[in-house]
């Protein structure tokens, strides 16, 4: 049987597996649906609210032929106190050949991989990675760019809170990919710099976007503000992607959003709608790829 | 300590006694409890019951832990009195200092009296340390001449800082009256609200809230101005940053009363510790303590503390607790890593090996300071009269750190695997040996 392993975290995921991860995605975009899981029971282990993540791995795994169930964290024993690994423990003695978590604490999956025998997908653990996201935000700009070699891609917003940022920018720096970080001090600090070789914290945003290929905005992460006073008015008409202001971005530069996204706030409603955007693309791209996590993790993938 | 009249002759070793100033190859006679003769080898003139050859070896005053978490009473399923000290004896001390922050908190002259207790089975010397504040809230300070009465040798909240300036105003100026020593555990937790590392690059990298330097720094800073106003004894506990450092650095210039130590976990790893390289060794909660692990830049800066004499004790902050509490979520995991049998070696390995000091500045470290600064008579020395605590060590011999094989009840360190350099050989405690290799 082909190996069976956990994806925890692109920093540490080897680019030959990226590349690989991404031509199977592709493959399953082509192909669609097929029963390569039919014996494989499939967790979905939500801590956190999730709406696009949670419901494409469960398309994802049920295109693929798997048995899923999906236990959120207000609906479960979780509830009534019951810790991580024992939850862990629990749906393992259920049968359960590969758990899909979200967590709201940094690392919660690699704590949960470690105590276990069956794989365990991170979909988003706290402020540290989303690697679903991060392949998938790949897997949309490749659509639309020949290469990542040479990209020059802009992250605008919430830095510090996201874990999409530090998945996009682990995979796409490894690709040859230049991202600059952008956001005002507390939200993006100095140190945001240090996350990968071929990154850096721009402040402004006109200097941040000029030029680029990519644009992706980030939502403000209200839920995880904690004792931040941010200025929500100022942030908006310091940070807010405009049709004015992406004019500055390459003609045919791309704009993303990891979801969900506030119209007005981030982002405006016009750019979201644009032709240039490829939010929507982003969602639907999401469950190919997922497939192809899913099928890899349990070593279905041929 | 059982007091059975009885004498032990320890030969041929290298005896390091900084505080007699001797750094000799000679013979020690342990009799009722106390060092009853130092001489040449082969020049002892009383008979001993039993011997012990040191050739090879360092035989050096008992060591001393200054900060100690035994967990009882309350937290047995972490630690006993019985098993720590047992850890203890493994590790070389001959005594340890137990923090209060123990559940109920030690801030009794009963609970107190109740640790002291021969029916917890120490095996070695337990001094407490008891709580500054009733229950260490912070507010209402304690009873400190009744402490001290009952055995207590210096006042804390160890676990959290005595935050609020007028509180520890207070508890400096009762304690100077009493001349206990106030031992401060140095977070101004405003800054450190659900942190669980240190800041910097691998705290935003793991996605981590990190605790900035300036919350340990800030509060020394103060507590030393605050030292100079009252002339109390401070005593800084585990300290990790630069800042900090400076601070207790002015205090030792303007000649204050105020010391500090370090663990040897600052003083051997950084932050950039806690990220592995493979993903399933990530957020591994064994490198989570507070105060966290610091930058490169901060443990260089401890070095040169540790041999200029800025620092002026190893202290383990020995924090036990259950496999089952440690292997969560890094952040929902408690702080702390169990530390005293591996303080001596960490020592030997990292400090003495690597030349930052000698060995007789090591066993200053462990023994004559803190016996100073906690005011430990006849202990820190082996002068004739002082207490028969001796620690017996090879600083050449190599061994492997094997947690399963712990005498804590707690498995919970960092160096589970390493190979060391400097071995306890025996630790002898009121002229009984308790613990040979």
């Amino acid at each position: 049987m082909a190996k069976r392993r956990s994806l925890l975290d692109l920093e540490h995921l080897s680019t030959d597996d990226m590349t690989g991860l991404l031509r199977l995605a592709r493959r399953m975009q082509r192909g669609g649906p097929r029963p390569l899981l039919r014996r494989n029971r499939i967790a979905l282990l939500f801590y956190e609210s999730s709406t696009r993540t949670r419901v494409s791995f469960e398309f994802a795994a049920k295109a693929l032929g798997a048995t899923t169930s999906v236990i959120t964290a207000t609906a479960s024993s979780i509830e009534k106190g019951e810790s991580l690994l024992d939850t862990g423990y629990t749906l393992r003695a259920l049968g359960t050949d590969l758990i899909v978590m979200r967590h709201p604490s940094s690392g919660a999956p690699h704590v949960l991989a470690r105590n276990l025998d069956i794989p365990v997908v991170n979909a988003g653990d706290g402020l540290h990675e989303h690697p679903s996201q991060g392949l998938l935000d790949a897997y949309t700009i490749l659509r639309h760019k020949k290469n990542l070699k040479g990209l020059r891609v802009a992250i605008v917003g919430d830095i510090f809170h996201s874990r999409v940022a530090r998945s996009a920018t682990q995979l796409l720096t490894r690709f040859g990919a230049h991202v600059t970080l952008c956001g005002p001090p507390e939200l993006c600090p100095e140190i945001a710099s240090t996350l990968a070789k071929n990154s850096s914290v721009v402040r402004h945003l006109d200097p941040a976007i000029r030029g680029v290929d990519v644009v992706m905005m980030l939502r403000i992460q209200k839920e995880r503000l904690a004792g931040m006073n941010l200025d929500i008015p100022a942030y908006v008409a310091a940070y807010q992607l405009t049709a004015d202001k992406l004019r500055i971005a390459k003609k045919d530069a791309i704009v993303m959003h990891p979801g969900p996204m506030l119209r007005g706030l981030e982002i405006a409603g016009e750019v979201a709608d644009s032709s240039q955007s490829v939010i929507r693309e982003q969602v639907e791209n999401g469950v190919a790829v997922r497939m192809a996590i899913l099928a890899w993790c349990l070593g279905a993938a041929k | 300590m059982s007091a059975k009249p009885k004498s032990l002759l320890i030969r041929n070793g290298r005896v390091i006694d900084p505080a007699s100033n001797i750094d000799a190859e000679m013979d020690i006679l342990l009799r009722d409890g106390e060092v009853a003769e130092v001489a040449k080898k082969g020049k002892t003139r009383g008979s001993a019951d039993e011997k012990f050859d040191a050739r090879g070896m360092i035989v050096a005053p008992g060591f001393i832990d200054m900060h100690v978490h035994l967990r009882e009473p309350g937290q047995a399923h972490k630690e006993t009195i019985a098993s720590g000290t047992r850890a203890a004896a493994a590790g070389g001390f001959t005594s340890v200092c137990a923090m209060p922050n123990t559940n109920p908190v030690n801030d009794s002259a009963e609970i107190t009296a109740w640790m002291l207790s021969p029916e917890r089975g120490a095996i070695v010397n337990v001094f407490p340390i008891a709580a500054a504040t009733v229950g260490s809230k912070g507010q209402e300070l304690t009873d400190f001449r009744g402490l001290q009465k009952a055995g207590a040798v210096a006042l804390t909240d160890d676990g959290k800082p005595i935050l609020e300036d007028e509180i520890m105003r207070d508890v400096l100026c009762a304690a100077a009256q009493v001349g206990l020593p106030v031992i401060q555990h140095a977070e101004d937790t405003r800054m450190t609200a659900g942190c669980s590392m240190n800041a910097g690059a691998t705290a935003f990298r793991l996605g981590l809230r990190g605790m900035p330097d300036e919350a340990e720094a800030a509060i020394v800073e103060r507590d030393v101005k605050l030292a100079a106003a009252t002339k109390a004894r401070l005593h800084v506990a585990h300290i990790s940053t630069a800042g900090a450092l400076e601070a207790v650095r002015k205090g030792k210039r303007e000649k204050l009363a105020v010391s500090c130590e370090i663990t040897p976990h600052h003083f051997t790893l950084i932050d950039e510790d806690v990220e592995a390289r493979d993903s399933l060794a990530m957020y591994d909660s064994r490198f989570k303590m507070n105060p966290p692990l610091r930058s490169a830049a901060d443990r260089e800066a401890m070095l040169a503390a540790l041999a200029d004499g800025a620092i002026d004790a190893i202290a383990t902050d020995h924090a036990p607790h259950s496999a089952s509490e440690k292997n969560a979520e890094f952040e929902q995991a408690p702080f702390g890593i169990t530390g005293l049998e591996t303080a001596l070696a960490l020592a030997v390995t990292h400090l003495y090996r690597e030349k930052r000091i000698t060995l007789r500045r090591l066993v200053e470290l462990f023994s004559a300071t803190p016996a100073r600064l906690l005011n430990l008579r006849g202990r820190g020395s082996l002068a004739v009269g002082s207490h028969a605590d001796v620690t017996i060590f090879d600083p050449a011999k190599r061994w492997t750190y094997d947690t399963e094989k712990s005498a804590s009840k707690s498995k919970n360190s960092p160096f589970g695997g390493w190979q060391l350099y400097g071995k306890v050989m025996a630790t002898v405690v009121d002229g009984n040996i308790v613990y040979r290799f």
